[in-house]
């Protein structure tokens, strides 16, 4: 029975019990819920404070910022002059020293081309130019001076004509096509004209900076070129990979799933090993291969397996249905795969690729196993400067800060990116 | 009215070019003739390269005495020892490291996972920060960080900290103690810890079915627990208590006697269970937050308590989404074990790169890596295969 | 279905008791002074808008909520934070959810007898007797061998029912049971409902089903923002609705 006093409707709407809400009330409910709950907080609180006073007394309260050498700095606090004097070589290398804006600019360009990567409204033809204009900007800087052979420019062409020819077949008109037909033969018989000898090695030399050697790279724009590159051209490898793993051929969907399994079940350090070890064997006597570029192609490699099992879980969820409508268009494999298929796989996988490429970044610091400087190994040679020795603790953390600031924005970029690609999909 | 039987259908003739079985029978040899050039290529380029560098090839190396000492082993070995000696010295140090690293990064990593659904606010954000924290930084960057502060911080082996008593040493050579002399009675204890396992479960058997006849449930857990332990334990006892210990002492530069483990081992160890933990904690919270709500109302509204419910009802269910990535953590802190060669630790990487600097032959070395670590990925992946398809809940 | 007559319940017990009930999420006062007296053997429908506080109510009933102020009594059972308590009221309460929430990892089978084995001991062999048993009378005891994930909606939600009868409660809750289920399945949970109630089980029903209410309710209750605004006997409710907001809410929901 309805309480009489009061008419329905007309009694107030009470606020909760006052210990229930509030900062007191939110204290009471979170840290104190329970005997058991109120202990806990006691004793992190505790810990957590003494933990944090110590660590505060050496790292700030105490901390030397302003020694001139090694010697001045010991016995007190951290030795953050160690990293004033030092952080110019741990970011950049041996890169010359004047010169630091080129390595500078070369991550700045990178990070954007990744970042532009994600964005699904860049995933067309502008994806291309992109990677284009950023890849050359970064090596500009980087190297300094590019010469572009002329394979290249006709490997472009044929990969235009080719594609173009693919792709537009039932929409572009027959210029466009014959376009595509010029571009696709001339690249087609340029190749082979070059391959066989006939027209000559040429390049177009652009050098507007001072040449630098990979040899004196090192720190930060190592650790991106080797990520970002070896996430660009693991990218379409995986994706070649992903596709017959789940092909229908017997053949190919041996060889990938044997490749894909070979390169997860070893450790990048073994990988690392052979590709510094055994690629001198592989080609001809007498070619040498830039150490940096080894690397490089063994971070390829071993992305490229992990990437193609993200995308196949990828094109694992897809329902069924659209393969079924795909086919009942008529559309031929790569027109259905390029333009239904892996749009769809793709925007789905973007948040594990993210963390695909965050493991990588980290897996990069590997590569100073085998001599190459990048941003861990930097940071390693820094403390072996007999001036400064003994400061493990302030460079070690420094370097992981840094990690720490890097890794942990891409993953915060991941997540907001899992909430904006759903605002589609959710209903 | 009768219904003609239908024939076969006609066979229509199709020109072998269009026909996608010729088709892909075709582009299939294409790729596999295009990867056999490329291994051909490569190939005898590296048959020429090995015999103009006059190279070796085969293993008859493994018979040959290796040469180099190994700082930390298991078994016995000198640099008198073979190859082959050297490279299972490595085998074993990465299985030792890889196992404790699983059990104890598991413990911790549920630990985390479960205390970051704490509904005290200070133990899960502490716990989402060590996660965030340990995630976001190589590995490398921490065996290095923990490596320095261990071999730095503690003094050396004649100022070393002692402990209890002058029985256990810390020094920059490692964490020296004491361990109990071999004796015959040992053997005796391990059968006994056979007896008592095999007797644990035949009491958790008969408590289980002494409880369908009866309803009357058992502690076997704890009991079974007990008696693995404490049969052991009585044979120890029946035979005198036999306590005669190896000592360490110090001689010369360093400490001899009772046992020790080094820095790298404790640096990697520490350093892999620290890192793998985080992530074992995300795949617990994972699995546990996958739980549907309902499942714990329901089992709740059904009187159970707390602990029967998440034994019988919620626990299958979360390790179905647990195990698979699980398994795969196992295989990372495996195969992150060779990271031990940045730190000094010998394991089967380490052994292996020296191998190839001594004797040259790279590709075999190479080869007996691959071999070892994926035999261990693919019997983790058989075995979660073999995992997922028994426990996948049937469905229509 | 045929309209229930009216009971006089005046000489028997309550089954439950509430007593200036108030519940809040954070700010938002979610149950605001309810009083309620349930009889031993009644059967109440409860119903209203959503976010009315109907299911909130029946949930602190077993504690799957709790309340901040007033005092729930079940069967002479104070509700408060003693497990022990809670324990008692929960194996007299048995509660059917929307989502009907079976184990999927267990057999049918198994599913009816983990609560009786584990909680009220019972040996093995008597468990699954009555569970067969209540499986007749829900009509499908040929999927006990079966999953829960092969079986349709109204299957699920009848071994639902007899998963909760399993446990021989005084009183039933139900949160919604038909509303997750596809139309020509809403029949066969109904008609297993029904049974239960005249077989003179206590029964507090959360549900939009306004036949069911006709034919089984001694009291229909109608919640809107927390509050109950008016309860009376089915035909009455139905009828002749006093207050202005029941009136709405009837319009809205009895033209289909």
């Amino acid at each position: 029975m309805s309480d009489d006093a009061v008419p329905v409707g007309e009694r107030r709407q009470l606020a909760p019990p006052v210990d229930d809400s509030g900062a007191l009330g939110w204290m009471r409910r979170h840290l104190f819920s329970s005997w058991s709950n109120g202990i806990t907080t006691v004793v992190l609180v505790v810990a957590i404070g003494w933990i944090l006073s110590n660590f505060l007394e050496w790292a700030v309260f105490t901390a030397n910022l302003t020694a001139a050498t090694g010697s001045e700095c010991r016995g007190g606090g951290a030795c953050w002059a160690l990293i004033r004097e030092k952080y110019r070589y741990i970011f950049f290398g041996s890169f010359p020293y004047e010169q630091h804006w080129r390595p500078l600019f070369a991550v700045i360009a990178m990070l954007a081309m990744l970042v532009l990567s994600a964005d699904r409204r860049m995933w067309n033809w502008r994806l291309l130019v992109i990677w284009g204009v950023g890849s050359f900007v970064t090596f500009l800087l980087m190297f300094g001076q590019i010469h572009i052979p002329l394979s290249l420019f006709l490997f472009v062409a044929l990969a235009v004509g080719g594609i173009g020819m693919n792709l537009r077949k039932a929409i572009a008109n027959t210029g466009e096509m014959n376009t595509y037909r010029a571009l696709a033969a001339v690249g087609l018989v340029g190749l082979v004209l070059r391959i066989v000898g006939i027209l000559p090695a040429w390049s177009l030399a652009i050098a507007p900076l001072s040449y630098v050697e990979t040899s004196l790279w090192g720190g930060i724009p190592v650790t991106m070129i080797l990520a970002t590159y070896g996430l660009a051209f693991a990218f379409p490898y995986g994706v070649l990979l992903a596709l017959g793993r789940r092909s229908n051929l017997p053949l190919i969907k041996g060889l990938c799933v044997g490749f894909i399994e070979l390169i997860r079940g070893v450790p990048l350090i073994s990988l690392l090993i052979m590709a510094s070890v055994m690629l001198p064997l592989f080609l001809p006597s007498g070619t040498t291969i830039d150490k940096f570029l080894r690397a490089q192609v063994a971070v390829i490699l071993f992305a490229g397996a992990y990437i193609a099992e993200v995308i196949r879980g990828g094109l694992q969820s897809l329902p069924k249905g659209q393969f079924e409508a795909a086919d009942a268009m008529g559309l031929s494999y790569p027109q259905k795969t390029l333009l239904i298929i892996l749009p769809q796989a793709l925007r789905v996988v973007i948040p594990p690729l993210i963390n695909t490429f965050i493991g990588f970044f980290k897996d990069t610091s590997l590569v100073l196993i085998i001599g190459i400087f990048d941003f861990l190994n930097t940071a390693n040679q820094a403390l072996v400067d007999p001036n400064w020795a003994g400061f493990p603790g302030e460079v070690y953390l420094f370097a992981a800060f840094i990690y720490f600031i890097f890794c942990f924005s891409m993953s915060r970029y991941s997540k907001y990116l899992e909430v904006e690609l759903n605002k589609g999909t959710r209903r | 009215m009768a219904v003609a039987a239908l024939g076969s259908a006609p066979r229509v003739k199709v020109a072998p070019w269009n026909d996608p079985v010729v088709r892909g029978w075709v582009f299939q040899i294409v790729v596999v003739g295009l990867v056999a050039a490329l291994a051909w290529y490569l190939v005898s380029n590296t048959i020429d390269n090995l015999n103009r560098q006059k190279i070796a090839s085969g293993f008859d190396y493994l018979g040959r005495e290796a040469g180099f000492e190994i700082g930390d082993t298991m078994i016995a070995y000198s640099p008198a020892s073979t190859y082959a000696r050297a490279i299972w010295v490595g085998i074993l140090n990465t299985l030792r490291v890889a196992v404790l690293g699983i059990i104890l990064s598991t413990i911790l990593g549920t630990l985390i996972g479960v205390g970051r659904l704490s509904p005290n606010w200070l133990l899960s954000k502490i716990c989402e920060w060590y996660v965030e924290a340990f995630r976001n930084v190589p590995l490398l960057l921490w065996l290095f960080l923990f490596y320095k502060l261990i071999s730095e911080a503690f003094p050396g082996p004649r100022q070393a900290i002692s402990v209890l008593w002058q029985s256990v040493f810390l020094s920059n050579r490692g964490l020296y103690f004491p361990v109990p002399m071999a004796d015959p009675i040992h053997k005796w204890m391990g059968v006994a810890l056979l007896v008592g396992i095999a007797g644990a479960v035949a009491l958790h058997r008969w408590a289980k079915k002494r409880q369908e006849a009866t309803g009357q449930p058992f502690p076997s857990i704890s009991t079974g627990f007990g008696v693995a332990i404490g049969l052991p334990l009585l044979v120890w006892l029946a035979a005198g208590a036999p306590s005669t210990m190896s000592w360490p002492q110090l001689k010369g530069f360093n400490f001899e006697g009772g046992t020790v483990i080094q820095p790298e081992f404790t640096a990697l160890l520490v350093g892999l269970v620290l890192y793998t933990s985080a992530f074992v904690a995300e795949i617990v919270r994972s699995g546990i937050l996958a739980l549907h709500k309902g499942q714990s109302e329901a089992a709740a509204a059904l009187g159970l308590s707390r602990g029967q419910a998440m034994r019988l009802v919620l626990l299958p269910q979360a390790l179905r989404v647990i195990v698979p990535p699980m398994t795969s953590q196992y295989l990372n802190i495996t195969k992150n074990s060779s990271l031990a060669i940045a730190i000094g630790y010998p394991d089967l990487v380490a052994s292996i790169n020296v191998t190839i600097n001594q004797t040259g032959q790279a590709i075999e070395n190479i080869l007996l890596i691959m071999a070892a670590y994926l035999s261990v990925s693919l019997s983790i992946s058989a075995f979660m295969n073999w995992y997922n398809k028994r426990i996948a809940l049937t469905e229509r | 279905m045929a309209a229930k007559a009216a009971r006089d319940l005046s000489n028997v017990a309550s089954v439950i008791e509430l007593r200036s009930v108030n519940k809040w999420f954070g700010q938002f006062h979610v149950l605001s002074d309810i009083n309620l007296d349930v009889k031993e053997g009644e059967k109440i429908v409860i119903c209203g808008p959503s976010g009315s506080g109907k299911s909130t109510l029946i949930r602190c009933i077993n504690r799957l909520e709790e309340h901040q102020a007033g005092d729930i009594i079940v069967d002479g059972v104070t509700l408060s934070n003693d497990v022990k308590n809670i324990e008692a009221i929960r194996r007299e309460v048995g509660m059917v959810f929307q989502s009907f929430n079976l184990f999927p990892h267990l057999t049918i089978l198994d599913n009816l007898t983990l609560a009786p084995i584990w909680v009220k001991k019972t040996p093995k062999k008597e468990a699954e007797e009555i569970a067969m048993s209540l499986l007749n009378r829900v009509r499908i005891p040929e999927q006990a061998l079966k999953y829960p994930g092969q079986l349709s909606g109204g299957q699920q939600q009848r071994v639902a029912i007899a998963r909760a009868l399993c446990m021989r409660p005084k009183i039933m809750l139900f949160d919604e049971p038909t509303s997750a289920l596809d139309p020509e399945m809403v029949k066969e949970v109904l008609d297993v409902m029904i049974e239960l109630a005249r077989e003179g089980m206590t029964m507090l029903c959360v549900t939009h089903e306004m036949g069911f209410a006709r034919a089984v309710a001694d009291r229909v209750i109608f919640m809107d923002r927390g509050e109950i605004v008016e309860q009376n006997e089915p035909e009455e409710f139905f009828a002749n609705p006093q207050n202005e907001r029941t009136k709405l809410f009837l319009g809205q929901i009895l033209h289909h």
